[in-house]
């Protein structure tokens, strides 16, 4: 009988093996420097079988060039064929923000677009804003502060977190905002309006809260 | 989601003549709305025109004194522009009251214009549904129609239209460009764009196979105090119960449209000659036709309310 020590897999392991074992043909991942293409995907020998595309994006500073059917997602692409597992799937359908990641400064839903719209875009995931050994302030920030429970939302907040005080430093206003015509500033309130696509079912907002007003502070 | 075949257009008319060459072609640009259909497999194009590189992503001046939003401008883009802020406030207003900041940073000028209903039943693939299923039949009529249509609604469909630009939009009276598969372009007024749905909900627009929007030109700024007043079940994230768009000048005149009532923006011009006397008497007119549901007839009440708030507002 096996002693239960020699079990050696992490539940993670076993997510990154099963993920790849299933994507197996669409794995094609390689670190080339990205080429813009334009090309029309060639038409499916059988209607309805899969259609592959090439796709060169940044990651994290990083470039990569990924062979995908052309269903995938971003989030998947990250996720699945990239193994950026930080970013998470929770609706995947644009409702809840755990995919928030960053594309050319701008936070989206991840859930929401496709992987091959995004050829030479640049990508930031979780991972790339820092590492446990070296934490971006937001994410020192929400240790600190206790910025959730479950945690499964958490780095679509803090992703969506870092890309609000920039929207805020660039002048975009919000629906709280008094005047349209004066330059935003930070508030509670305009926060909380502008995280409202970023859903924390554990209900972690009030510490979500204070952990930006932090790091919002500390910018100005 | 249902496979398909990908390319990216380069130019508007290259976009457009690739779409009526392909059978079952859609554009893509922000994606937010379709390809959330797509997943539940409500939309199944075979080919998908991406039009994100083309070149219509600026805020212009036109000749005339107005200006013309590209297509692609980002939801976001275009209600942080400062032009936009200042002279149209009542778009940028209508704007910020809709999605998520994420969708806003995707979501563009052409796209909300032609995003679909947000009717429940158009969703649940389980369910009749003329829009999605022609002559399936309409399960939101005696099912839960607390949000659907109150006037303009048919037999057929009595789903609303969800966005929230539009009815600022109409209200401004904007006009809509577009370019055909010929390379033909044409200008429709916003209040042509959007159909009712009829015997042929499934028919949405005026647009014709092919045909790409470009451009949404506003006229010349009319001045006034403009507002957008949305009610809806959350304080933020969430579709119009209903929503008010309205311009209103000094001496009491002005401009109203509402959302969240019908299949499309709602405005009637000659409603607006009551606008000095008052929302009750605005609204009567203005719903004149209103044949709501059981459950949705508070939306007359909450139209006559939301904008008395906004005169009030306005007077401020």
């Amino acid at each position: 009988m096996e002693k239960r020590s020699d079990f050696k897999f992490s539940r993670r392991d076993l997510l990154i093996v099963g993920a790849a074992s299933l994507t197996a043909p669409a794995m094609a991942v390689t670190t080339a420097p990205f080429v813009a293409k334009a090309e029309v995907t060639l038409k499916p020998a059988v209607p309805g079988a899969p259609v592959m595309s090439k796709v060169s994006f940044n990651v994290n500073g990083k470039a990569r060039e990924l062979e995908v059917d052309t269903r995938t997602t971003l989030l998947d692409a990250l996720r699945e064929n990239l193994h950026f597992t930080g970013t998470k799937k929770g609706c995947d359908h644009g409702q809840c923000g755990a995919c928030t990641v960053i594309v050319g400064g701008r936070r989206i839903n991840s859930c929401l677009t496709l992987a091959v719209m995004h050829d030479g875009d640049s990508v930031t995931t979780i991972e790339g804003l820092g590492t446990p050994e070296n934490m971006h302030p937001m994410q020192a920030a929400f240790v600190k502060h206790d910025g959730y429970q479950c945690g499964y939302c958490t780095p679509g907040q803090i992703c969506s977190a870092v890309a609000v005080l920039d929207e805020i430093k660039a002048g975009i206003p919000s629906h709280v905002s008094a005047d349209l015509t004066a330059p935003p500033q930070f508030s509670t309130a305009e926060l909380r309006e502008r995280m409202s696509g970023n859903i924390c079912r554990c209900a972690a907002y009030s510490n979500i809260v204070d952990a930006v007003t932090e790091v919002a502070g500390s910018k100005a | 989601m249902k496979s398909f075949t990908y390319e990216r257009a380069n130019s508007p008319a290259e976009a457009a003549a690739a779409a009526a060459r392909t059978p079952h072609a859609k554009f893509i640009a922000g994606g937010t709305n379709l390809l959330d259909l797509m997943k539940l497999e409500i939309e199944t194009p075979s080919h998908l025109i991406d039009v994100n590189r083309l070149a219509l992503n600026k805020v212009e001046p036109t000749p005339d004194g107005g200006l013309r939003l590209g297509a692609l401008v980002r939801n976001t883009d275009l209600a942080a522009d400062q032009r936009v802020r200042r002279d149209y406030g009542v778009l940028s207003r209508a704007l910020l009251a809709g999605a998520s900041g994420q969708l806003r940073n995707k979501g563009t000028t052409a796209g909300n214009l032609l995003q679909r209903t947000r009717c429940p039943y158009f969703y649940d693939t389980n369910q009749p549904c003329n829009k999605r299923q022609p002559g399936s039949g309409c399960a939101a009529i005696g099912g839960f129609s607390r949000q659907h249509a109150v006037i303009g609604a048919s037999e057929a469909c009595i789903a609303t239209h969800p966005s929230d630009m539009a009815v600022a939009m109409r209200a401004l009276d904007a006009t809509v460009e577009t370019i055909r598969p010929d390379g033909a372009t044409r200008n429709i007024p916003i209040s042509e764009l959007h159909r009712l749905p009829g015997d042929t909900p499934e028919i949405e627009t005026t647009l014709a196979q092919g045909e790409l929007i470009t451009a949404v030109t506003l006229p010349k700024p009319v001045g006034g105090k403009q507002i957008y007043r949305k009610v809806r079940d959350r304080a933020s994230y969430a579709f119009a119960l209903v929503s008010v768009a309205a311009i209103v000048q000094r001496d009491g005149s002005g401009r109203v449209a509402l959302g969240g009532v019908a299949h499309k923006p709602w405005r009637v011009e000659a409603a607006e000659a009551a606008l000095p006397r008052g929302a009750r008497d605005t609204i009567a007119q203005l719903l004149v036709a209103a044949k709501p549901t059981r459950e949705n007839a508070f939306k007359l009440t909450l139209a006559e309310r939301t904008l008395a708030a906004v005169l009030t507002e306005a007077r401020g």
